[in-house]
């Protein structure tokens, strides 16, 4: 058969945040640039997140970059890298900046400057009183953002490929990227896109869990393609639990809420979180509030007939604070609960909500793995950036509005690379042809006709495996089985047909090859998790309940291949200042 | 619950049909629970989807003769049998997915981003509460294509009249205090059909699922126009 083949001096393989910030760097910098997104780019995961992006503007109460690279790093469970966060909260401001020039319609205050709410893990110098450093557009940051962006790249002229599905990498022997072979979903032919470099910025994997916050799309196709080309996955077993999503369902509620003024109560009308951190209270750090829900309601203070939720209070604010801040998810609750959050409380649980690990890169977003005499050797011609990617600014634990500001920092970071990249490889390497059948041979394996497993079922088995086997809490003989039973998926899968075998937007066959993804992807989770016999973060042990820094203060990194893993030291040293050495962790 | 629903696969259709499904439903369910109720039965239906929650935009349909959102559409609101077919006046590709390519050019053709000509300063360009406020009830719009595809004046002109979305975000960047270049915008919308085939039909507020007022979007652009013309 033979595939049309196309050419670029950069291949961007995702449009949400990430993609188009970089996207946007390089079309200023007049690179040949394509973006290939499953989705019109407007419907990228980037368009739901609500809160806000974090920089130490200091226009609400006093704050600085440092004092967010400390709470980063704390958040973080001190697993973060101290030179990536540096370099980050140190480019906050500008970025916020330059987002509110290109047309993010931030919120403002009185003063003309943009809005700053106070989220969770946030303080003025270095654990002290509560900071108010996310920077919001109402509720909807990141729809304001993700357009505003897109708008950009319309105006840059970037070049477009909306509606085409990633099928994996092209690497040759020596182990260089050379762009994807990708698939039109519309016509259902494949095409070939040689890129002399290609970014991966294809968001995260929360359709790994039954209830999560996440898009439908959202289902790590970056990091299953990355696991197939020999990559391994760093940190997977830092999985985010959002503690308020909507109890049952999973839709999202911001933290704004929470920063707004909003707090928890348990079934006796307790604000519980005094109890869990006293300081900080409903403002602690997300895995901290998650587990603080957890105990709640399997201590039997969860409220409702069946106890299985806790209630998040907003009524005192005023229905003037809600509709002017909380828009959104007024809109959001009234829809799906019949109920206003500006007169009752919201019944909430936590949810599967924000991917911590990923795609092993340096600051400057190149994909780097281990070799035999380093843990960080670059792959020639590939990138990643944004929630797919692990560069670690996260850790253990993110903080709420450090992924906006993730996105368009190490968006920009790796397009700047790329630029500089470019300069220095002038060719395109010759096309690996074997690398490509490769490829084909994945889509075509969907063309087998008969009976078998259907993808729904399977999927929904995985994800409910990954929930009750990969939760919250876990032990090493839950995760052992979970290992066991997600890799009797895997197997499966290869059992699985589809009944939809039409060309044209066949739905089917990209569900199919998402699940593929998923099941990857999965694995990587549950495998690292098993390993990892410590709690740090969000990976909480109750075999192992204690931080254990003389054993774990390391990054996993898993290969799904032969399901191996490796470990590489995390960066402690910053690029400038002092490092923050391991603290307990007390909100 | 009896869905009539219409189905197209150009591989093997002469034209669309439509066809029925029934699946039990709960109280809570949403148009969108139901169209994966109906996959399961049926993996050949094709729908857009993403976000699930009427934040993403994908899922634009025609419900009972009216456009919505499924994800955000409540079943219990429904008579039955509930008829869905694609957004109208669009080239349909595939059952409920339509070609989403116009629509994207008249967006893209009222240069949907801000334009400003003075330096830049090194901080934020100060906004009042109240400027930023004109642009509520604009910004939020999620470009799902309810409005366009409700609009009469787009369905027979849909090359030369923007359409009701694509109107609203210019009136987005024209209200914005920071935005430089509201006589381009103007001159861009002139003549007789960008702005003026816009005959008030007032379809498009009736099925924006966010609320949006673009028929106030459009008179306003016609007001500050004479107002500028004069």
């Amino acid at each position: 058969m033979s595939v049309a083949r196309r050419k670029f001096d950069t291949l961007v393989i995702g449009s949400g945040g990430g993609g188009l910030r970089a996207a946007l760097q390089l079309a200023k910098a007049d690179a040949n640039v394509a973006v290939v997104s499953k989705v019109f780019p407007t419907r990228s995961h980037t368009v739901a997140a609500q809160g806000g992006i974090n920089a130490a503007l200091a226009n609400v109460v006093p704050d600085n970059w440092h004092w967010h690279m400390y709470d980063t790093i704390k958040g973080s469970d001190y697993l973060g890298d101290q030179d990536a966060i540096e370099y980050m909260c140190r480019a906050a401001s500008h970025l916020v900046v330059e987002l509110e020039h290109a047309g993010v319609p931030f919120s403002r205050l009185d003063n003309g400057k943009i809005y700053q709410r106070p989220f969770g893990g946030q303080s003025q110098n270095f654990g002290g009183d509560q900071a108010a450093r996310t920077c919001a557009a109402a509720d909807r940051t990141g729809h304001a953002m993700l357009h505003t962006l897109y708008q950009q790249n319309i105006q840059a002229k970037t070049h477009f490929f909306d509606e085409y599905f990633a099928i994996d990498l092209i690497r040759d022997e020596k182990g260089a990227v050379l762009g994807a072979v990708v698939l039109e979903i519309e016509t259902g032919e494949p095409l070939i896109i040689e890129a002399k470099t290609t970014l991966l910025a294809t968001g995260g994997a929360g359709q790994i869990f039954r209830t999560n916050t996440n898009a439908r799309i959202n289902t790590g196709d970056g990091l299953g393609m990355a696991l197939r080309a020999g990559i391994p996955l760093q940190d997977m077993e830092f999985f985010q639990f959002h503690p308020t999503g909507i109890a049952g369902k999973g839709m999202l509620i911001t933290e704004g809420a929470r920063g707004e003024g909003g707090y928890l109560l348990n079934k006796d009308g307790e604000r519980f979180m005094e109890r869990y951190a006293p300081h900080a209270k409903d403002l602690a750090s997300r895995d901290v509030v998650s587990r603080a829900i957890y105990t709640e309601v399997k201590e039997g203070r969860g409220c409702g007939p069946k106890g299985d939720h806790v209630l998040l209070k907003l009524d005192h604010l005023g229905e003037e604070v809600v509709q002017k801040r909380l828009p959104g998810i007024r809109q959001t609750v009234k829809t799906f609960l019949h109920i206003d959050p500006a007169y009752e409380a919201i019944p909430i649980y936590p949810t599967a909500h924000y991917t911590m690990g990923g795609i092993p890169t340096n600051r400057h977003g190149q994909v780097v793995v281990p070799m035999a005499n380093t843990s960080e050797e670059q792959v020639a011609g590939l990138y990643a950036a944004g929630e797919c990617a692990c560069v670690s600014v996260h850790g253990a634990n993110r903080l709420g509005g450090n992924s906006l500001l993730d996105i368009v920092v190490f968006g920009r970071a790796a397009g700047n690379h790329i630029i500089k990249y470019l300069k220095e490889h002038r060719q395109h390497r010759p096309l690996d042809m074997a690398s490509v059948d490769r490829a084909l041979a994945r889509l075509a394996r969907w063309d087998l006709k008969g009976e078998g497993e259907s993808v729904q079922t399977l999927k929904a088995e995985l994800q409910k495996t990954m929930e009750e086997y990969c939760g919250v809490f876990r032990n090493q003989e839950i995760l052992d089985q979970g290992i066991e039973r997600v890799k009797d998926i895997r197997q499966r899968l290869q059992n699985v047909r589809l009944q939809d075998h039409s060309q044209i937007f066949n739905t089917a066959r990209i569900e199919a090859l998402e699940l593929e993804n998923l099941v990857e992807v999965a694995l990587a989770t549950v495998v690292s998790a098993a390993n990892r016999k410590e709690s740090r973060g969000a990976h909480s042990r109750t075999d192992h309940p204690e931080r254990d820094d003389v054993h774990w203060l390391k990054h996993s990194l898993c290969f799904t291949t032969d399901l191996r893993l490796e470990y590489k030291p995390v960066r402690m040293k910053p690029l400038t200042v002092d490092s923050f050495p391991p603290k307990p962790r007390v909100y | 619950m009896r869905f009539l629903i219409q189905r197209f696969n150009p591989e093997t259709d002469k034209k669309p049909y439509m066809q029925e499904y029934e699946i039990t439903v709960t109280p809570d369910m949403m148009l969108l629970d139901a169209f994966k109720a109906i996959k399961e039965q049926d993996e050949s239906l094709a729908i857009r989807y993403s976000c699930g929650e009427g934040v993403c935009g994908s899922d634009a349909v025609n419900i009972n003769g009216v456009n919505g959102l499924s994800c955000i559409t409540p079943l219990a609101e429904l008579k039955e049998p509930v008829t869905v077919n694609p957004v109208p006046g669009m080239p349909i590709i595939r059952d409920l997915i339509v070609d989403m390519s116009q629509f994207y050019h008249q967006y893209r053709a009222v240069k949907p981003y801000l334009i400003r000509h003075d330096p830049e300063p090194e901080m934020e360009v100060l906004q009042s509460p109240e400027e930023r406020d004109k642009l509520d009830g604009l910004y939020e719009c999620i470009l799902c294509g309810c409005c366009s595809t409700a609009c009469p004046s787009f369905w027979w002109n849909p090359d030369k009249f923007r359409g009701p979305a694509a109107l609203l975000q210019a009136w987005r960047f024209l209200a914005d205090s920071r935005d430089q270049a509201t006589a381009m915008r103007l001159d861009e919308l002139e003549g007789p059909y960008r702005l003026f085939r816009c005959h008030t039909i007032m379809n498009c507020m009736n099925v924006c699922p966010k609320q949006l007022n673009p028929t106030e979007a459009i008179g306003n652009i016609k007001k500050l126009m004479l107002k500028h013309s004069i």
